[in-house]
Parts: structure tokens; sequence; C-alpha cells
């Protein structure tokens, strides 16, 4: 049967050309600001902020070099006293009368983000995955209003909550800790996490587990060699959605920490008030920031696919 | 190979009885169906005994020994599901040798293990293939391999081919028979087919509403069924129930219906209810010429050698079988006799069967048999 009921709605030559053309418009826009921002990390400060804006410019590394060093003023004299200069970051402090001072606090705020983002995605999907499982395989009293009290905790917008949770890290010296953030990115991506998964698990057949159990293997063990293998497309897509809002997470960071466990989105605004308008050195922090996040998509991105459209469809 | 036996089993979900008081027994080397509508508890008393349910009381026996709140990983038992439940991540050969990789079975010894299950069931050809390439058939015997190659104590199976199409169901009927032959395992199946019943069964457990309606062979069920459920569960086209007067006395061979008689096998106890249900199988009817229950030919379906005509009388609709040597003209006046030796007689308030001449003598052959 060469017609199929499909060949009814099959596009034409038009209206592939215009749904291409829509595709295309949407995606550089949303690119825009990406590009923009990978541009100005690579400008020079005037170059950043000159107006027409620059689109062809020489690329300068004073960006990535503003970001990684904390830099002093000196006299002329003093800098002619000084040895030549030894690396590009030196050099380029000198032409604008500066001495790199040390590094900055990206590296340790950067490693912050990348601790507590894993640490919470970790803990938000494995203590996900073993509610789900409940909720979906056993008779949970009260199991929807549990759903629902889970669901709940997203209702409100996180500030709502802020104050509350301010006081309560200062009594339990939770403030500026990196397990106090992995505690609660963790408590707000779960509930996220046991809807997903729940969703995921109901789609895989009980009767794996049944017959892994009658074939002599326990529950547990079911779990670990049936269930979790069959799950890993709506784990890999759980773990990006937590691992997103951990990474990006802005409010709490700021409220919350402010040294020892701050994450890069806090930080990167503070390199603007060192030294003038420094806008190349917060575009490079904010290109490095955004670079892992994009790998860690594209990589898993087939994943990310099948798990939002999964149970949409029937096999 | 083992003796199962299922002592008052109760099953209730909330509200709702899935299984009532049901006891049977499955003798070792057995092939048992269990049968009935969806919704049965058919599937219910099935996954009790493979201990993926726990029953709300009553016994379940494997070779004498209390299993009924094992653990389904310690019964020592086999179990096939209707939807395979392959596991998908894994090749032919390791699902086939899974049950044995966690029982420390030596490699070696897994892997011909494997091999012979494979040449039991011809699938030798498909161990390294993936199984989500494979057809329904070939699903349905990588399932039974990953079963038989444990040597269970018994096989259960859940409606194995009810995701397979007509064909290869026949195919597999005779299959599935085969590999019992030959394994001689006690095995407990459960359908709703009649026919895969029919055909496979030793025993055949007919149930209802969570209720055993009538155990035994395919023979008994079919030619003297216990009750008006199975009376008009199986068989296809199934049983005539015709409305028939009583009361009747012990010895009566004769029953009032509409406004003939027709012989029936002599009646034992008698009974004094007035409703009663004579139970007539299509190919028990005969056409006559004058006299009998007068109707007319309202149909027929040409089935080969024979022929399913379907005729309106004052009793209501009557199917025939007969010969397709017959012709039958449809709107054609016709007298209708029933062959009285195998009739069943039903109590319409009990629904149960009335003992007489006919059903006692199954009782007695039974006893031989037993």
């Amino acid at each position: 049967m060469s017609t199929s009921a499909h060949s009814v709605v099959e596009p034409t030559g038009r209206t592939k050309a215009i749904a291409g053309s829509l595709v295309i418009a949407y995606a550089l826009i949303t690119m825009l600001p990406l590009v923009w921002i990978f541009l100005t990390a690579l400008k020079t400060p005037p170059d950043s902020i000159s107006y027409p804006p620059k689109i062809v410019f020489t690329p300068s590394l004073e960006g990535f070099c503003n970001l990684f060093t904390t830099r002093s003023r000196q006299t002329e004299d003093y800098i002619k006293s000084l040895p030549p200069a030894s690396g590009t970051c030196e050099q380029i402090a000198r032409a604008r009368n500066m001495v790199v001072a040390g590094p900055s606090n990206y590296v340790p705020r950067f490693w912050n983000s990348v601790v507590i983002a894993f640490g919470s995605t970790f803990f938000a999907v494995a203590l996900g995955t073993m509610a789900a499982y409940g909720f979906s395989r056993f008779r949970v009293p009260l199991a929807d209003d549990l759903l629902f009290f889970i669901l709940s905790t997203r209702m409100m917008p996180p500030i709502a909550v802020a104050i509350p949770i301010y006081l309560m890290y200062r009594e339990l010296g939770l403030s500026d800790t990196k397990f106090g953030m992995i505690l609660l990115y963790t408590a707000v991506n779960v509930s996220l996490a046991v809807w997903l998964l729940k969703g995921f698990i109901d789609e895989i057949p009980r009767e794996y587990e049944e017959a892994a159990m009658i074939d002599g293997y326990t529950r547990l063990q079911a779990f670990r060699k049936v269930v979790l293998p069959q799950a890993a497309t709506g784990i890999a897509a759980t773990a990006i959605f937590c691992m997103i809002f951990a990474w990006n997470e802005y409010a709490f960071a700021v409220l919350l920490t402010s040294g020892e466990a701050q994450t890069a989105p806090p930080f990167i605004p503070i390199i603007i008030g060192e030294g003038g308008q420094d806008w190349p050195a917060v575009a490079a922090g904010t290109a490095i920031f955004l670079v892992p996040i994009v790998v860690f998509t594209v990589l898993l991105r087939k994943h990310l696919l099948r798990g939002i459209t999964f149970g949409a469809v029937r096999k | 190979m083992a003796e199962i036996r299922v002592e008052n089993l109760h099953k209730s979900f909330g509200e709702f009885v899935a299984v009532k008081n049901s006891s049977f027994t499955v003798a070792s080397g057995e092939f048992f169906v269990m049968l009935g509508p969806s919704g049965c508890g058919k599937t219910t008393t099935l996954r009790m005994i493979a201990g993926l349910e726990l029953p709300s009381s009553g016994l379940i026996r494997l070779d004498g020994d209390d299993v009924t709140q094992l653990r389904a990983s310690a019964r020592d038992i086999a179990f096939v599901f209707q939807l395979f439940a392959l596991y998908p991540h894994m090749n032919v050969r390791k699902n086939i040798a899974y049950p044995l990789a966690n029982q420390g079975v030596a490699k070696p010894e897994i892997k011909t293990r494997v091999e012979e299950a494979a040449r039991t069931l011809r699938i030798g050809h498909l161990l390294d293939r993936s199984v989500s390439g494979l057809s329904g058939g070939d699903r349905q015997r990588v399932a039974l391999g990953r079963a038989i190659v444990r040597n269970p104590k018994a096989f259960l199976m859940d409606e194995p081919l009810g995701a397979l199409d007509t064909e290869l169901r026949e195919a597999m009927i005779a299959e599935l028979r085969a590999l019992h032959d030959r394994l001689g395992a006690t095995t407990l199946y459960v359908t709703h087919d009649q026919l895969e019943a029919m055909a496979m069964a030793d025993k055949i457990a007919v149930m209802n509403k969570g209720v055993i309606e009538q155990f035994d062979t395919p023979q008994q069920i079919y030619g003297r069924p216990a009750t008006l459920f199975v009376a008009d569960f199986i068989g296809s086209p199934p049983m005539n129930l015709i409305p028939c007067r009583g009361p009747l006395a012990p010895g009566a061979t004769t029953v009032q219906v509409g406004e003939t008689v027709a012989g029936i096998p002599a009646v034992l106890d008698g009974t004094t209810a007035t409703d009663l249900v004579l139970g007539v199988r299509p190919e028990q009817v005969q056409l006559v010429d004058e006299g009998g229950l007068r109707g007319e030919v309202f149909g027929a379906e040409y089935l080969g050698t024979t022929q399913i005509v379907t005729l309106r009388t004052g009793a209501g609709t009557v199917r025939a079988r007969l010969s397709s040597a017959e012709t039958v003209t449809v709107g054609a006046p016709v007298g209708l006799a029933f062959r009285p030796e195998k009739l069943s007689l039903f109590d319409k308030a009990t629904g149960r069967a009335l003992r007489t001449a006919w059903t006692v003598a199954a009782e007695t052959k039974g006893h031989r048999r037993g």
C-alpha cells in the first residue's frame, strides 16, 4: 500500500521551506545573545562598549586575563623599572598601567559550581529514581496526595521561601557551605525528578521485574539490573534538567553564599566592579560557564529528545 | 516436576474479590489450563502461585511444601508472560542465561544448558541476535527458553499466545503441547481462548467471577457442563440453552419444551424447580419433517464439511450444526428434534446442572480414571 493516511498531510516543498526558514530564524534569534557573549569575551574593554557596536575587531585575551587575575594599578615609572613582562596577561596589564597581583577567585568559584551542581543532581536523581519506583510499583497509602504534596513544593516562587531558608541556614550553620547548597538544590530538584521519573518507570512493564524475581533475583537486584538499564534514558533526561537548574541558579546562591561555597553565577557580576565596567571579563566568565552545560546537553541530546517525548506516543 | 495443590485460596483487593475460596490440584506432569473471561481471577490465581501476589487467605503447596508466603525467587517456578518480558537490553543468549547467572552455575555449564534449551526450541541460530528484532513467535520461544533452561518445578504461563496472530497461535499450540509431552513438566496455563484450552489441556478449570465453575477434562467440560456459565462459555457456537418447565419427578425421561415434549436422559433426583434450562449442543439438533419443536430457518453459515444453521422457534433461537450435504432454505418451516442421550438440564435459579443418567455415567467413569 503506497497511499497511507500520512500522505494527506505529507509536507509539500513550499511548506517545508517555510518551516525550515522559521526554524532557522528562531535559531538565529536565540543564538544571537550567545554569539554576542563569545564575541564580547574576545574584545578589549573599549571595543566592548564602542558605539556602533563592533562586529569586526582585533581579538584580544584581555577579558580572559582579567577574569582569571587580580591586578593593581601602578605608576608608569614603577612599571618601567620592572623586568620585561613574563606572560601575555602581564603584558596586557602593563599596557593599562597595571601589574598582575594574583589569581582571581573565578577557578574556585567555578569548581564550587561543579561540585554543587553535580552533587545535587546526583542526589536528586538517585532519591527521585527510588521514590518514583516506589510510587510506580507499590500500593503507597495516599500516593496521590503525597505526589501532589511533592509537586506543590514547586508551586511558589523560590524567592518566597528565601528568607525562611536564609534564617534556617544561619541557625543550622549551613550558610555558605557546599553541603548546604547541595542539600537545597537537591530538595528543589527532587520533586521534578520524582515526577519525571515516575512517568518513565510507569512505562517500563512490571513483567520485566516480575520475570527477574521469578528467575531468582531479589527486588533490589531486579531494580538494579532490569529497571535501571531500561530507565537510563529517563534518568539521563532528568539529570540534565536538574543539572541545568542547579548550574544556573542565582537567587539562592546570592543569598546564601558569599565566599567558601559561592558558585559562579553570583561571582561573575562581581567582576564588573574591579577596575571599571569590565564587560569582556564578565563575558569570558559567562562563556566558560556556559561550555559544560552546552557540552553536556549536546552529548545527551538524543536522550533528552526521547526523554521529552517519551510516553507521548505508544510503540 | 511437582504437584501443585491449592487449598481455599482467597484474594481480595479492597472490596473486590478476585478469587473466591478456590481449591484444586494439578498432578505432577499435568498440563492444566485455567480458562475464563477476562477479570475472572485466573491470572490472579496464577500470580499467587508464582509468588507475585500474596493471597488474602488459603494455602499453596508445591510438592507438599507450603510455599504460600515464600518469595517468588525461592519457589523454583518458571513464568511465561503474555508480553514475553524479554529484557530488551540483552541479546537472546543472555536472556535465556539470565536465570542461571544468578544461581552460581558455572559459565561452561550455562553455555551448554542455554544451547540445549535453544536446540529444543529450534532457536539456536538466533542466540546472538538482539531480542528487539525478533518476530512474535521467536520472542515467545526465547521466553520459553528462559523458562525451560532452569528445569523448574513447574511452568506457569499467562496467556503466552495472546499477543500472537491466529496462524502463529495455532502453530504454537501444537509446539507447546509437543514441548510439554517431551519435558513432562507440570504446566499451569491461563487463557481466555477455549480453543487453546481444549487443544492443549489434560485438565481445565473454568473460572467465572473468582469461582471455579468446573474442573475436569476437556471432554467432560464440553460434554457435561456443570453450570449454565460453562455451557454458554464453551463451544463455538455455544450450547443452545432452551427454557423448559419443571418440576420433574425422579426418573423422568421427558421435559416440556414450549408446546412439545423432548426426551432427556433419566433425571436421578428430580426437581421441584419450575424454571429449567435444556442444554443442547448444536450437533445434537436434528431437522425433522413432522412433529418436534416447530420453527423456521433464519440463516446458515457454511463451514466446509458442516454448516451452522440458525433457527427461530417458539422457544427462542436455536443453532444447529448440520452436514453441509443437507440443503436448507432460509424461511422454510422445519421441525426440530434433539438427540436425547447427551442433553444437559440445568436449574435456572441455581445455574447448576441436574444429575441425570448422562452425568452420572461421567461420575463413575471419572472414578475409574482417578
